[in-house]
This record gives C-alpha cells, structure tokens and sequence, in this order.
C-alpha cells in the first residue's frame, strides 16, 4: 500500500504557495471548488500547446488525438467509479448540468402528473430546483426526506415516503453544508425494492469517498471535476444503459446525432446521444489527469487522512467558546460548518478573510437546511487532501482573533 | 457640514489606522453609532436586497432633507451601513443624489463596493441615491 506523504502532496499544488492580503493563505474553501495539482496544470497547458482540436469531427491527425484524449478520460472516469461500461458514462458541464439533464429527459419518459420524486431535507439547490421545475411542467409532486438536528436523515419516515406513484429518489451522497454521509446503500436498496431508481448526488463524494457505482448498484451518479482538483466546466453523469438508452436526448445539436434531414432525425448513440454540441475539450480532457493524480496518491490514503484532520479539526472547534457545530452526523466527510452565539458568519468571514484564510459564509445554496437549523447561515470549512493540521492551527486561531473583534 | 467635509474627516480618522484590524475595529465602532430603524420598518420592502447579511434602510423627509435610519444582523456591515449613513443622511435629496462617494476609495473600501462582494455596499449606495430621487420632486 502506498503511503501518503503531505509534504509532497502539498508541494504539487503551486496555488497554496501563494500570499492572501499578507498572510500565507490557509484555503479551506475546498467544499466550493479544489485547487489543482501540477500535472493538471500541466495537462490544460500541453492541450492547448500540443493537440487542441475539437473531438468526434474531423479525420485529420489533430482532432483525432484530441478524441482519443477525450475518449481516454471516459475510460478513466468508468474506471473510477467502476461502471460496466465505457458509454455509461455522460461528459456534461458539471454536476448541475448533469441533474437537470436527468430531471428534463427521465421527466420527459417516466414522470407524469401526479407522480412522486423523492429527494431530502439536505440537498443543495441545484438538487431541489430541477425537480422542481419538473413538477411545475408536468404537474408531479416532490416529497422530501425529514433530517433531524444532527443532520441525519430519517429512513423511517423514508420508507414510508414510497407509493405507486413514486418514480425516482435523488439525493445526495455526502451534504455540502453538513458534511454527513448518507447511508446511500440503504436508500438505494429500499428504493429498488420499489423498483425505483436513484440518483446520488456525489459532488461532495467523490473526493473524498471511493465510489462504485456497480457495487451500489446506483441507477445514475452524478458530479464534477472541479470538486475533484480537475478544471472547471465538467462534469460527469454516469447513468445506467438500461436507463440511458430509453431517454429520449437532452439538447439537439452537433454530435448527438446520426442523420438529420428536415423530415427526420435520428439521434446518435450513447453517450453521444447526451453531448450534442462541441463540449469544454480541455477540462474534458484534463480530468483524466485530476484523475490519475487522485489513484496516485490513493482515495482511500486520502480517505484516512482527512478524516483523522476532520476530527482533529472538529475538537479544536468544539473547545471555542459559544461554537456550536451545525451537523455532527455519526459519518461525515471534510466539511465543518458552524455557528457562533451572536455573531453573523458574515462578520467571521470578512475578518478570517483579512488574515489570508478562505472559508465559505452564508446559506451554502441549500436554504432549506438552514431554515430547519433557524440561522441565516454557517461559516463552512471544507477541507481537501492538501490541508494540514498547520491550516487548522491557523483557522482557529484566526478564529479566536476575529471572535475577540466581534463579541 | 456639507457631504464633502464630512467625507474628508472620515478619510482623516481612516488615516490614523495603518493596521486592517484596527480599520475593521473602527468601522465596528461606527456601527454602534448607526441611527436605529424603528421596530415597526424592519420589514420586507426596507430589505436592501443583494446582501449575504440582512440591512434594513428606512428613508424620512424632514424640511427638505433626508434622513436615513438602517440595522444590520452583522456588524461589519453595520458598520459599513453607518458609514454611509453618516455621510449622506441630513442633505437634500438633490445633493445627495449629486455625490460623489470618493472617500470610499480613499479608506480603502473599495473592493467592498464591487457588484459581486456579498455584503451589498453597492446596493446599498444605490438605494439611498434611488430614494432621493423618488423623494426628490416632494
């Protein structure tokens, strides 16, 4: 087994090297997006120095390597998550992009008026409002899994959110805002045992978590590259072939097609029957690296790493006073958010932010949460594999500096 | 004192602190200082919107001029709120709607007045200048 050596994993990220209004910057925003090692920096530069072409066109020698290059990281995202097959495997924009595609065209197939789509208390926005706009079209109903005030959701009450009429569950693997890990393979197995499928919202999961999708037997899965120390601007949407195959295609346009002619249309095969258009080759492409660098180093090395910081992280925050964690979920995964008795995570940022050390504020696109804990927000740290027990030093004592400004 | 002697003794006080923290100290000070919105205004329609922490603005024309009340739930915004407030309430709508707010830059808060930082300075600078305008022609 391969070990994991902090030092060096630090040293491959130049961004951290860098200064934040004076202060050595101490990024614990990683929840929002990762920075990105060398070899992916690297690999963005060799795209556009050595083969940018765009993909599935032309025969000439440059579109075909940048094809082959696309194709490569489809291969490695199927070997990352473990998928059965290469066209499982959607490239989209992102996470976002790849819900909405399931809710437009698994809506467009399956859901009708008065039909049920069960999603949770705990879901970010982009998890919420396709659903939404969803039933808005056609008349269907969201029901939504109840969380307690650890953050937990309650699989009794879930179990007996199921009727005829209910046509997907989807919910998320790992809460942005919480950090809690859901048990997905219970939610999975209780679905099917309705014969209804699931989407797991893995965005926060994938980074962190080793993911197998045939393992979970998950119908569709969904993230982005960003989150996982690939560029922005692409995103995955793995979905089952039984599945995949009787949607009907999202956009029309380039690539998704087979013929056209103004009397008919036939659309390509999967995946390309989802990609209509010319994709972002490079992030496309980059994410092989983002990916590569992730089995380097090891998910699971990484998995015990930041979990030993998480709670590191957690018992240091638990001894400031008037702290209170806002999710402490039996599993959870680098993310502590908190409030502090009279003082606005606003107020915490700005001044965490003047000593070089990044953090998120506010409702982090999950208002619902923080309706149900009554707070207008949290501060959020979100930690990645680079952070360090020095970055949590320092987080706290900023913490304390900006607390004694404040109260 | 006019707009402009008030801004220039703000950027005066602003010089005496080098040390961001000091600055910060110093705008938490000013928002201890903000003249209160009333109870009853603290509703929806005096929400300034754009803002990750809630402000609340209340305009009043007295004599021909207009006299700002706001609150905050954060207190740097607060601060930054009675800023504001110190420098535009208790003018005419006309001069205030002819200001240039040039001592924001000169303190060294001007990337607090950028569209796409959260705490609405911008926002709330345009609302005071849109009821001056509405409240202008009374």
């Amino acid at each position: 087994m391969k070990t994991f050596d902090i030092h060096k994993v630090r040293a491959d990220f130049p961004l951290l090297k860098r200064e934040v209004n004076g202060k050595p910057l101490v990024y614990l925003d990683n929840g929002a997006t990762t920075q990105k090692p060398q070899s992916v920096i690297d690999a963005i530069i060799h795209y556009y120095s050595d083969m940018n072409s765009n993909v599935h066109r032309g025969v000439h020698y440059l579109s075909q390597i940048s094809t082959d290059a696309f194709e490569v990281t489809r291969r490695k995202v199927k070997d990352f998550i473990n998928a059965e097959e290469e066209v499982e495997v959607i490239i989209t924009k992102g996470t976002t992009d790849s819900i909405n595609l399931v809710a437009q065209c698994y809506g467009k197939a399956f859901i009708g008026e008065g039909d049920e789509i069960i999603i949770s208390a705990m879901e970010h926005h982009s998890n919420i409002v396709p659903w939404q706009m969803l039933c808005d079209e056609k008349g269907c109903v969201l029901k939504v899994i109840p969380m307690n005030e650890r953050g937990m959701l309650d699989m009794d009450v879930y179990a007996k959110l199921f009727s005829d009429r209910t046509k997907i569950v989807s919910v998320t693997y790992v809460s942005n805002a919480l950090g809690t890990i859901n048990p997905v393979e219970e939610i999975i197995s209780v679905a099917h045992k309705h014969d209804v499928p699931v989407l797991l919202d893995a965005a926060q999961a994938v980074q962190h978590i080793a993911v197998d999708v045939q393992k979970l037997d998950v119908d569709f899965l969904v993230f982005s590259g960003h989150k996982m120390y690939a560029p922005t601007g692409v995103g995955v949407l793995y979905g089952k072939a039984k599945w995949l195959n009787v949607m009907p295609p999202y956009q029309g346009g380039g690539d998704m097609i087979k013929d056209v002619s103004f009397e008919k249309t036939t659309y390509n095969e999967l995946p390309f029957k989802f990609e209509a258009g010319t994709p972002n080759i490079e992030a496309g492409i980059c994410l092989a690296a983002a990916i590569d660098y992730i089995n380097e180093i090891g998910i699971d090395n990484i998995k015990t790493y930041e979990d030993e910081l998480l709670a590191y992280a957690t018992a240091k925050l638990g001894e400031i006073e008037g702290v209170r964690i806002v999710g402490t979920a039996d599993k959870k995964s680098s993310v502590l958010s908190f409030v502090v008795d009279g003082v606005h995570p606003y107020d915490i940022g700005v001044i965490l932010d003047k000593q070089g050390i990044a953090v998120r504020t506010g409702h982090h696109c999950a208002q619902p949460i923080m309706d149900q804990f009554e707070i207008p927000g949290t501060v959020r740290a979100s930690l990645a594999m680079y952070n360090t027990k020095e970055d949590v030093d320092a987080f706290i004592a900023g913490l304390e500096r900006a607390l004694n400004m404040l109260r | 004192m006019t707009i402009n002697e008030v801004q220039d003794e703000l950027v005066e006080d602003f010089a005496f602190y080098s040390d961001w923290m000091e600055k910060y100290e110093y705008i938490i000070q000013l928002g201890k200082e903000l003249p209160l919105i009333e109870e009853q205004y603290k509703q929806e329609q005096y929400i300034i919107k754009g803002c990750q922490s809630k402000v609340w603005l209340y305009p009043e024309l007295k004599d021909g001029k207009l006299y700002f009340s706001a609150d905050s739930d954060a207190i740097i915004t607060k601060g930054l709120v009675s800023l504001m407030v110190k420098v535009l309430s208790g003018h005419s709508p006309k001069e205030i709607l002819e200001t240039d707010l040039y001592f924001i830059d000169q303190i060294g808060l001007k990337d607090h007045l950028s569209p796409t930082r959260a705490n609405g300075l911008l926002s709330m600078v345009k609302q005071m200048k849109l009821y001056a305008m509405a409240l202008q022609t009374k």
